[in-house]
């Protein structure tokens, strides 16, 4: 197995992380007036807080993901 | 069991575990066409780059024994759990990276007992494929134990439904793309796991108010156990003496016993871990693998023993985190001195679903269950090729085609999951998973690193003096073992099976010294075979033995690529941890 005739990791986890942030922050948006859900974290929304980062990481995966394939 | 569920899941934490394992499938489909040699399957075509062997080093052993042990540890004797870090893996990562890559890869083995077979002999290298064999089976069954049976205390699912969905996931993405999928996954899982507990552990300080606040907190908790007051917070406090400190041993036992004997033969010899290096597409990446690894397993402390560390905090006050061990009537199980005993490896677990809304709790959940399948798809890897190399290949059917081999590698990863089902069951019986292990690796893994490093840096070791030293070391732990106990305890698992000769202050010195017992006899009789029996030709030795082997050049890498200029800062790094937390 060559390395080009592979699958590039960057891609699934870049994918999936991308993925579980629209997600996560989808939801943390969709809940954020139920203060009452949010008593569990000290009244902080870390469903939208995590899943923006999550998403933010997932892009940078894709976009080394995609720079590399550029170079090959 | 007809418990009351502690909480259940939501869509969206159903629909966060789900996209988890698509992806987890997807990547084990994508890999499927790219798989068509036995290296393929078992090596990974030696093709990997090393941040993904790096990771996958790492991840390999971030099964159940760790974040939940992890976890447990760290409620039962505080941050002083962070030496199995900081003493234990990263000085024999170094050291493998430096010293024993070279003979792995260079040797051009394709396992670890393979080496054996190339520096000794054949009834070596089967001892080490047959005793590893069963070993990875084992761990795979615990892990799977241990999963379904923290399912179905926390959410509800039946333990057979989860052993056996989580057994055929598995199955199916090692199945079509061996080794590679295998990596990627552990890759993936990393992710998961970092990105699961690090708002946990964020949630966690700031519901104790800082470390500040968990330091109070955890003074408190020393000083209803009569231990000193920075006993939780302080790795190093209390360590002359095994009655001062939350551990129960003293530092010399730590040292060698963790330090040295286990801890070196788990990172240097354990095949799990070893075969992700030995998959890297050069000999540089392969140095480099163990190093990159050693980065994230440095600060991993703060991911896997602190949640344990906060929830202890956390109960010591009304609402408490920590439940406590259930008796056989169903009230609380206490100790001999009446006061009741936690159930510790459910700390972790229990500060997930307390400080995470729902939606950070799919993630988090999802985190805990990949970990626990990493761990059996690891092990799975390992077994596969150990029994395809080194057993069938070697004893049962010599000179097949290559398909043939990699048909036997696939029906052997059905084989080795079977087996991992039954072991799952049979693990029922052992209570503290982490010590368990232990004991397995301490019988098993510790002589290991004493045939290994008399093999490559002693060209006089013979074939006869590895295998009798390696029996031997074998034999001492299980005497050892056998006479000792800890103290407060009966005979039985914990020892003492053959006869009481001595008395430990802890499980955990007994285990230590049961490694620093096997490692001595594996060395005494390995040199002493050794010299009374043929040495074999420097000739046949070369890329076997250190002093004969042409050492790797790295001038032509710049100053700050270098493997020795890179396990440098990881060693300064880990020592300026030990000095933080002294």
């Amino acid at each position: 197995m060559s390395a080009e005739g592979s699958l590039d990791l960057r891609l699934p986890i870049g994918g999936l992380f991308a993925v579980l942030g629209v997600m996560l922050a989808g939801y943390g948006l969709a809940t954020g007036s139920n203060t009452e859900m949010y008593v569990k974290s000290g009244g902080m929304n870390i469903n939208l807080i995590w899943g923006v980062v999550m998403l933010i990481t997932g892009m940078i995966f894709l976009f080394l993901a995609k720079r590399g394939a550029a170079k090959s | 069991m007809d418990l009351v569920p502690v909480t259940h899941l939501t869509a969206i934490d159903y629909a966060v575990m789900a996209m988890y394992f698509v992806f987890v499938l997807g990547i084990g489909f994508a890999l499927r066409r790219s798989t068509k040699t036995s290296s393929d399957f078992f090596q990974s075509g030696r093709s990997l780059p090393p941040w993904v062997t790096g990771l996958a080093f790492l991840s390999a052993n971030l099964g159940a024994q760790e974040v939940i042990g992890m976890g447990a540890s760290g409620a039962k004797y505080g941050i002083a759990t962070a030496h199995f870090y900081w003493i234990g893996a990263i000085p024999a990562m170094v050291f493998v990276a430096l010293f024993m890559m070279p003979f792995y890869y260079g040797s051009r083995a394709r396992s670890v007992p393979e080496y054996l077979k190339l520096r000794f002999d054949e009834k070596t290298r089967t001892l080490n494929a047959l005793s590893f064999a069963a070993m990875t089976i084992f761990s795979s069954g615990i892990s799977m134990y241990a999963m379904g049976k923290l399912f179905n205390l926390l959410l509800g699912w039946s333990f057979d439904v989860s052993v056996l969905v989580s057994a055929v996931i598995v199955l199916a993405y090692v199945f079509a793309g061996g080794l590679t999928s295998a990596i990627y996954n552990e890759v993936l899982q990393f992710f998961m796991i970092a990105f699961g507990f690090a708002p946990l552990v964020f949630l966690g300080l700031k519901s104790v108010g800082g470390w500040a606040g968990l330091t109070a907190r955890l003074t408190e908790a020393a000083a209803t156990k009569g231990l000193a007051p920075g006993a939780y917070t302080h790795a190093w406090q209390g360590m002359t003496s095994a009655a001062t400190n939350p551990l129960g041993v003293e530092w010399f036992g730590l040292v060698m016993g963790l330090g040295f004997v286990l801890s070196f033969g788990y990172w240097c010899t354990d095949f799990l871990v070893v075969q992700r290096a030995m998959a890297a597409d050069s000999m540089i990446a392969a140095r480099r693998t163990p190093l990159i690894a050693a980065v994230p397993k440095m600060l991993f402390p703060f991911l896997v023993i602190l949640p344990g560390m906060i929830a202890l905090a956390l109960t010591g006050t009304a609402g408490g985190i920590i439940p406590a061990k259930l008796a056989e009537g169903g009230g609380p199980l206490l100790d001999s001195a009446g006061r009741v005993v936690m159930d510790f490896d459910l700390a972790t677990p229990m500060l997930l679903i307390k400080l995470f809304p729902e939606g950070m709790l799919g993630l988090g959940l999802t985190a805990l269950l990949a970990s626990f399948m990493s761990g059996m798809a690891g092990n799975v890897t390992a077994f596969n090729t150990v029994w395809t190399y080194d057993i069938y290949q070697s004893h049962i059917k010599k000179n097949a085609s290559d398909e043939h081999y990699l048909w036997m590698g696939r029906a052997a990863t059905v084989g080795g999951i079977l087996l991992s089902i039954a072991a799952a069951y049979v693990a029922g019986a052992f209570n503290n998973i982490m010590e368990v292990l232990q004991l397995v690796f301490a019988f098993v893994n510790a002589p290991l690193f004493a045939t290994f490093a008399l093999g490559m840096f002693w060209k006089r070791a013979t074939g006869h003096g590895a295998f009798w030293g390696l029996a031997s070391g074998m034999t001492g732990a299980l005497l050892h073992h056998g006479f000792t106990l800890p103290n407060g305890s009966v005979p039985g698992i914990k020892g003492g099976f053959f006869g009481l000769l001595h008395t430990y202050p802890s499980e955990m010195a007994q285990t230590f010294w049961t490694a620093i017992v096997a490692f001595t006899t594996c060395v005494v009789v390995s040199i002493v075979i050794s010299l009374m029996t043929a040495p074999r030709p420097d000739s046949e030795l070369k890329g076997l033995v250190y002093s004969l082997t042409e050492k790797p050049q790295d001038r032509d890498i710049p100053f700050f690529k270098k493997p020795s200029v890179f396990a440098a800062a990881v060693i300064a790094a880990t020592v300026l941890l030990n000095i933080i937390f002294l």
